[in-house]
């Protein structure tokens, strides 16, 4: 068998472990089955769910909050980002107050989302707009740091004007630190939009949690969080695919390749 | 000229903040809006809120709460990670599971864990810890896996076995990693801290500021706004002076190999 084959028999051999070690746990007693359904009952209630139409609306909430938020939160980190990062002195001022706001976790500003916004969009948009602005803004202030001195005093001795030289050396060496960069904020903007649903109770999967939880249907509480950890395998997908697409060109990517 | 090098760092360190803060004092100093109090009335609240008993019946035990479940992610984490690091076949049939349970958003298991453990101290404490696991576990492996493979001959021509190869070589190698994922780790533990309390408790920090909201105690509720920034400031500035001292050695490394700019 190839390497990469035995690897992936391999994965698959744990997976299916870990599901038959959840069937029969609370089967056997191990674990008393109103705490841990068996895996099967789980599959059941998910099945449930993906017949319902009100699991279809909650899991577009969701969607929709994490998508505005990233996209909100890409936007500002990638646009500040350079800007201060091709500015010395604005960098130099504002160093500390990043340092500063940064580590302030975004779940303290859930009370004021509340008070302002309600259960509205905007509350969770809040939230998963501050969580992830970080990590973008963070990742691109590295990337710019890290362009070429040579090739930056190429750029100007051939006279590229301020906006040629950050499209054409600052862009492609902090592009694959942006990437970086959404590539965290996207799993965290889905953890944030989860968490204002359950804490807020705006509308979404997080909501279905806690209802689900309240009322007393475990298999479904269970099922719902299988949903919402599939969903951010999927997240991690997707951020790993648009990587590797924008970055095809970098060498980074080209070796991983060729090896 | 260091005394003028030294004013110009703390000219540029602590100017932004304070013209922010005192735009923010002035800005919302004769403020009529209920939800936007003046600075002096949330700096009042402050005091008197966080400074009495409930700096001992709330902040303290939501603090020994979260690094209770830190210390214990950080030690299962490296444990379990060793253990997975070390056999590539052990990894290869970990990596499916170990990378679904990583993308569950640590909020949602929660309501799973009031399920198991009820809303008492041991909820809390667990929850923080299904959630800092993951980070340093991941990372743990991670650092393992990529360990010098010069090291490692070395290592076995020597004859270095067990513990000494443990200390000296797979957690020195992986530590880098490790500090990593524990700083992630960190980030999601005050997160997870937070909303254990919100979520179904009756005491902590994160249920304390909660009550204010609802019961429309504003400055009050923005000086638990306040408290929980500069606690996440706070435990992330003791990290990185933890970090630099464990990791000097590899920041010295790091510095060499680039040679001096």
């Amino acid at each position: 068998m190839s390497p990469a084959r035995s690897r992936r028999v391999l994965g698959t051999a744990g997976l299916l472990g870990f599901l038959a070690l959840l069937e029969v746990a609370p089967r056997a007693g191990l674990v008393p089955d109103r705490n841990l359904p068996p895996t099967s009952r789980i599959a059941g209630a998910l099945a449930d769910e993906l017949g319902q139409p009100s699991f279809w609306a909650a899991l577009g909430d969701t969607l929709q909050g994490w998508a505005i938020g990233l996209a909100v939160a890409v936007a500002a980190g990638v646009g500040l980002g350079l800007l201060l990062g091709s500015v010395p002195a604005l960098r130099a001022v504002t160093g500390s107050t990043i340092e500063f706001l940064r580590p302030i976790p975004s779940v303290a500003l859930i009370p004021l989302a509340v008070l302002l916004f309600g259960t509205d969009l905007r509350s969770k948009l809040l939230l998963v707009v501050y969580a992830s602005f970080w990590q973008v803004l963070i990742q691109v202030l590295y990337g710019v740091q890290d362009v070429d001195p040579v090739a930056m005093e190429t750029a100007r001795s051939y006279r590229l004007g301020r906006w040629a030289r950050i499209r054409h050396v600052v862009w492609p060496t902090a592009l694959p630190y942006a990437l970086t960069g959404f590539r965290l904020a996207a799993a965290v903007a889905l953890v944030l939009a989860i968490t204002a649903e359950l804490i807020i109770g705006n509308p979404g999967l997080g909501k279905e949690i806690a209802v689900a939880q309240t009322s007393g249907a475990v298999a479904a509480t269970y099922a719902l969080v299988v949903v919402a950890g599939l969903l951010g395998v999927g997240v991690n997908l997707l951020a790993r695919a648009l990587e590797r697409r924008l970055l095809a060109w970098h060498p980074s990517a080209r070796r991983e390749a060729g090896g | 000229m260091s005394a003028a090098a030294a004013a110009r760092r703390l000219l540029l360190a602590a100017g932004l903040p304070l013209v922010l803060l005192v735009l923010w004092w002035v800005a919302s100093a004769d403020s009529q809006s209920f939800y936007l109090p003046p600075l002096r009335q949330i700096l009042e609240a402050f005091a008197s809120v966080w400074l009495g008993a409930r700096l001992v019946d709330d902040v303290l035990p939501s603090v020994a709460r979260l690094l209770t479940g830190f210390a214990l992610a950080g030690l299962a984490g490296v444990t379990l990670g060793v253990m997975v690091g070390s056999s590539p076949r052990l990894r290869a049939a970990c990596e499916p599971v170990l990378e679904f349970l990583r993308a569950i958003p640590p909020p949602v298991l929660v309501p799973i864990f009031i399920l198991v453990a009820g809303i008492g101290t041991a909820m809390k404490v667990l929850v923080i810890v299904s959630g800092c696991l993951w980070p340093v576990l991941l990372n743990t492996v991670e650092g393992v896996r990529a360990r010098d493979e010069v090291l490692e001959d070395t290592c076995r021509a020597y004859g270095i076995r067990g513990q000494a190869r443990l200390r000296h070589l797979v957690l020195r190698a992986a530590s880098p990693q490790i500090v990593t994922g524990m700083r992630q780790a960190l980030s999601i533990g005050i997160i997870l801290m937070v909303i254990s309390e919100m979520f179904a408790a009756s005491s902590g920090l994160g249920f304390t500021i909660v009550q204010f909201q609802r019961g429309f105690a504003i400055p009050e509720m923005w000086s638990g706004i306040l408290l929980l920034g500069l606690l996440g400031v706070v435990l992330s500035f003791g990290f990185r002076l933890a970090e630099n001292r464990v990791l000097s050695w590899y920041q010295g490394l790091r510095q060499a190999q680039r040679g001096p700019s």
